[in-house]
């Protein structure tokens, strides 16, 4: 069986399927609240434009959950079909706060759903309303729990591992839940999304303005989504500078290939802009970028938090750098092999019943057991994520990042002159941002993912172990089966959003 | 409390949680009845949508509680989650597709652009209904029935035939418990509608419809039951956790476990009366009987399969191989930390029903279907 084919294949289809339910949550998330804002207007003012507002936009909230929840299911059970030696190796962590999240998130979302689109004559209005906002609540609690799963993907902790049965466990579900990185996530996944949110309202509404209809209701939920989108923006930004730090304390391979940076300096420059040398690898002497504007020093400010301290690059990471303390992928390989080898005489002298072999094997594996997943590497080069894929996603989404609260300040500026309708130029922009809105927060998940390559479990569990063993073909085949049939879906989703957009709100 | 508890009892609390909400998700299961009665007492347009948007209502919930099975054997029993899920890959990966199709069906439908068209959608609900549910019965049969795979000193699954799954639905047993669930659910769909809907032409179809399929489950239900206990099943030995086939096991687990024969007999019982009670007596809450005795029949069936020193997820390729519920676990401190989260679940259950009861006060009447929210409307 070629596994190294079914591993490729089961990443590709995990990258498929995760950024097809990206497409979709970012907009639930944000959109969710957007609505909440929309009917807590209107019961507050009573006036009836409010709520024809609140069921348009609920309308387009509804086509785009349904596909959010479409997707969502295969990810869920993705981890036990095609990672499987994943699911075991650290089920004990990973499976709680998948199944919390079922229990505290996913049940708000469904029940309440319920109420939002059809209580409108069955519960009374302030009924309603809670139902909408729980419908919001529910929703973003859903990203807490599985961000949480994922940030301790990112940065494991709270756990030992159990030779015996080989497998990772749970010992602080505390340590897991408050993770830094996790909390981190959380906050940066949705506040984003917010932003994703506003950007969507904005840029419908920004259609209209050009269509010349539903002015009134356009500009209103240009208002609410501008100011919403503005604070949500600026706080991304500060929280996105956060994670950047936790990225360099915590995975400092990531921050590297985010920033194609080879060589460790201090002081580190940050790169603004750059075009990667696509021919260097990592020990190679070529140049690091084809074209490249750099600001001097302010990476060691933005990693370290230092003026001029020392920051590793890629080949610091991997070699090794003894003037620095720093121990390399080369090193920890040599260990991690050991650790391998003397979990697997631990596992023999036991099915032995040889106690005392187990027993000494046993402290040599101890010894080395931090090194374990660096043991199931070939080679250096494996240890370095795919530096151009991470390097240009990070840019994308920083550049991106610093124009959507320049978009929500101008929208926001000429609403209150008065003469937004007459501005076609903004508009535009507008419903161009729209996209863009999406691409940010799409290369913001594979900066996160692939970065993070080649482990599943950061420095424990290189992807290559964690699949499950299955030949390549049937992970091919339901590949393209997820392809043609989340595209159809896609194709039919836009097809009728658009179309209820030009519909628009009905009496 | 929970602190205190051995390993051995978390498990079985653990077993009988996931076997509750994989119970619940059977009744729920009258969504996916509804699904596939769309084809059959439908008779225009109006009646589809009374069905559609009578189910629409619910059909997230049931949704949401296969997630959480899933969730709930993942945080539990992880071994399980790694060896079914990986190894019988297709059976699994089948029903994920229809399920697929199934939640974005009820949105889509009736929406202008949705490119595939209303027939499509339609059709997407019956296979979920149908093949759906078949796959699931199947892939349950195989608690009783076993599958071909061995696990290494990892942990690591090894399938051992090339259909990952698929071979599941030629067992006779398996394909009956499957045909047994398709015909319960529709059963409970039409119960389900009589309850839910105000118009009788359509509600008098849908009690004439529960009642024949009830009976059409019969034969199946008979089979599966003769089949259980009659069959070897995968006995433990508590002292070694050797695995063995012993005659009658599943027969032996009834009678020693005389409350899981009673939660038989009145699960069977509660859908027997659910039936009769609105095919002949004209009443209308049946649902609610035959709902329960479900759940009911469900809790004997999984407790049958993982209590009293019994595989759960049996090989036959390697006996030893087989799970249990106490080899594949998660550890104690996560089923600990898991058990006070479940101390949740009550709360879930009494909104849930709160709002339930909110949403269903009136039933789905022809008016409403193009009043003021007809818009909105699936
Ligand atoms: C930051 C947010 C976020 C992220 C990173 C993910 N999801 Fe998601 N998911 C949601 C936010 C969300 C949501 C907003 O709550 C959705 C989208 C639309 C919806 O209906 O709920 C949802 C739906 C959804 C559903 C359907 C739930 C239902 O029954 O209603 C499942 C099973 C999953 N997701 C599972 C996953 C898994 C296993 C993920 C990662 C590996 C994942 N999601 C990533
Ligand atoms: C939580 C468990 C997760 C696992 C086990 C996982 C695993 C993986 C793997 C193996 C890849 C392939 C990387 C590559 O080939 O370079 C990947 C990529 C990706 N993942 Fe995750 N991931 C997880 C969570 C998430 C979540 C929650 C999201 C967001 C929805 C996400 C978004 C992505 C994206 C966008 C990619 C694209 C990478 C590419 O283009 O190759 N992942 N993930
Ligand atoms: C403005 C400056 C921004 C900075 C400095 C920034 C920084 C970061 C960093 C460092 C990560 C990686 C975190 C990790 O791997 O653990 C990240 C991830 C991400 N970013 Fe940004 N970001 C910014 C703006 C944005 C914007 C505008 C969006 C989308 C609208 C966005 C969406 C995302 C998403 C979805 C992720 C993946 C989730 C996560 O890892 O938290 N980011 N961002």
């Amino acid at each position: 069986m070629d596994l190294a084919s079914t591993v490729q294949w089961a990443r590709a289809q995990f990258a498929l399927t995760a950024m097809y339910h990206w497409i979709f949550v970012p907009l639930t998330l944000g959109l969710s609240f957007l609505v909440a804002f929309f009917e807590s207007i209107y019961l507050s003012t009573g006036n009836p434009e409010w709520k024809r507002l609140t069921k348009f936009w609920m309308t387009l909230f509804g086509v785009n959950f349904a596909i959010g929840v479409a997707t969502g299911i295969i990810m869920e059970f993705e981890f036990g079909t095609n990672w499987s030696n994943y699911s075991w190796m650290v089920g004990d962590i990973f499976g709680a706060p998948l199944a919390v999240e079922g229990i505290f998130a996913f049940f708000l979302e469904a029940t309440f759903f319920a109420v939002m689109f059809f209580g409108w004559e069955r519960v009374g209005k302030g009924f309603h309303l809670f139902s909408t906002w729980m419908v919001a609540v529910g929703s973003n609690l859903s990203a807490l729990w599985i961000l949480i799963a994922n940030g301790w993907m990112q940065f494991p902790t709270g756990m030992a591992f159990n030779p015996d049965l080989a497998r990772f466990e749970m010992r602080d579900i505390w340590a897991v839940i408050l993770s830094p990185v996790a909390l981190d996530k959380f906050m940066h996944a949705t506040s984003s999304s917010f932003v994703v949110g506003s950007l969507f309202v904005v840029g419908v509404s920004a259609l209209f303005l050009l269509q010349g209809r539903h002015l009134t209701m356009a500009k209103r939920s240009m208002a609410v989504a501008a100011v919403f989108g503005l604070i949500s923006s600026l706080f991304v930004g500060i929280n996105g500078d956060e994670s950047a730090y936790s990225v360099a304390q915590r995975q400092p391979m990531k921050l590297a290939a985010m920033e194609g940076l080879y060589d460790g300096a201090a002081p580190a420059p940050l790169v603004l802009g750059g075009i990667i040398n696509p021919m260097k690898n990592p020990g190679d002497a070529g140049s690091d970028f084809l074209a490249v504007v750099k600001a001097p020093g302010l990476l060691s400010l933005l990693a370290e938090r230092k003026l001029g301290a020392f920051v590793p690059g890629i080949n610091d990471l991997a070699f090794g750098n003894p003037a620095r303390q720093i121990v390399g992928a080369k090193e920890r390989i040599a260990s991690g092999r050991i650790a391998v080898r003397e979990l697997a005489s631990y596992k023999e002298a036991q099915a032995r019943g040889d106690v005392q072999a187990a027993a000494q094997s046993l402290a040599g594996f101890k010894t080395h057991e931090s090194d374990l997943g660096y043991g199931y590497l070939k080679n250096p080069l494996d240890a370095v994520p795919p530096v151009a894929t991470t390097f240009y996603s990070f840019h994308l989404m920083v550049v991106l990042g610093t124009l959507f609260p320049l978009l929500f300040l101008l929208v926001l500026y000429h609403l209150y002159q008065g003469d937004i309708e007459r501005c076609p130029w903004l508009n535009r922009a507008s419903f161009l941002f729209l996209f863009l809105g999406y691409i940010a927060s799409q290369a913001g998940w594979v900066l996160a993912e692939v970065g993070r390559q080649p482990w599943a479990i950061q420095n424990l569990l290189p992807v290559g172990v964690a699949a499950t063993p299955i030949a390549a073909g049937n992970v091919k085949l339901t590949f393209f089966i997820f392809l043609t049939l989340f595209t159809a879906l896609l194709i039919a989703e836009i097809g009728i959003m658009a179309r209820q957009i030009k519909i628009g709100p009905e009496d | 409390m929970i602190g205190n508890l051995d390993q051995k009892t978390l498990q079985d609390i653990w077993w009988l949680i996931a076997s509750l909400v994989g119970s619940l998700f059977l009744f729920l299961t009258f969504v996916q009845g509804g699904q596939t009665l769309l084809f059959t007492v439908a008779r225009n347009e109006l009646d589809k949508s009374l069905i559609v948007n009578s189910i629409g209502r619910k059909w997230e919930l049931t949704f949401t509680t296969l997630v959480l099975f899933g969730g709930a054997l993942f945080a539990a029993f992880p071994l399980f989650y790694a060896t079914s899920f990986g190894g019988a890959y297709w059976v699994w990966m089948l029903i994920l597709f229809t399920f697929i199709g199934q939640a974005v069906s009820f949105e889509y439908r009736s929406k202008p652009g949705n490119l595939l068209g209303a027939k499509t959608y339609e059709g997407f609900m019956f296979i979920n209904g149908s093949l759906g549910l078949l796959l699931i019965g199947a892939a349950v049969g195989t608690f009783f029935t076993g599958s071909s795979f061995v696990l290494n000193p990892y942990h690591s699954v090894a399938w051992q035939t090339p259909f990952h799954g698929l071979e599941a639905a030629t067992n006779p047993f398996n394909l009956g418990l499957g045909l047994f669930l398709v015909f319960l659910a529709r059963t409970l769909g039409a119960l389900y509608l009589v309850n839910n809907l105000d118009h009788p032409p359509l509600t008098g179809r849908c009690r004439r419809a529960a009642w024949n399929n009830f009976l059409c489950s019969l034969p199946f239900l008979l089979g599966v039951l003769a089949g259980l206990l009659t069959m070897r099943g995968f006995a433990v030995d508590p002292a070694t956790g050797q695995v063995s086939m012993e005659v009658g096991k599943y027969l032996h687990n009834l009678l020693a476990m005389p409350l899981v024969a009673m939660l038989l007999l009145a699960g069977l019982s509660g859908v027997i009366w659910g039936v009769i009670s609105v095919r002949f007596l004209n009443q209308d809450g049946g649902i609610w009987f035959a709902g329960l005795g479900t759940v009911l029949v469900g809790l004997a069936l999984f407790s049958l399969a993982g209590y009293h020193h019994t595989a759960f997820y049996p090989s036959v390729s390697d006996l030893q191989s087989s799970l249990t519920i106490h080899n594949a676990s998660s550890s104690h401190y996560t089923l600990t930390a898991m058990t006070y989260v479940a101390l949740a679940v009550p709360l879930v259950v009494a909104y849930i029903w709160y709002v339930w009861r909110q949403m269903d006060a009136r039933k789905l009447s022809p008016a409403e279907m193009d009043g003021e929210y007809a818009k909105e409307l699936y």
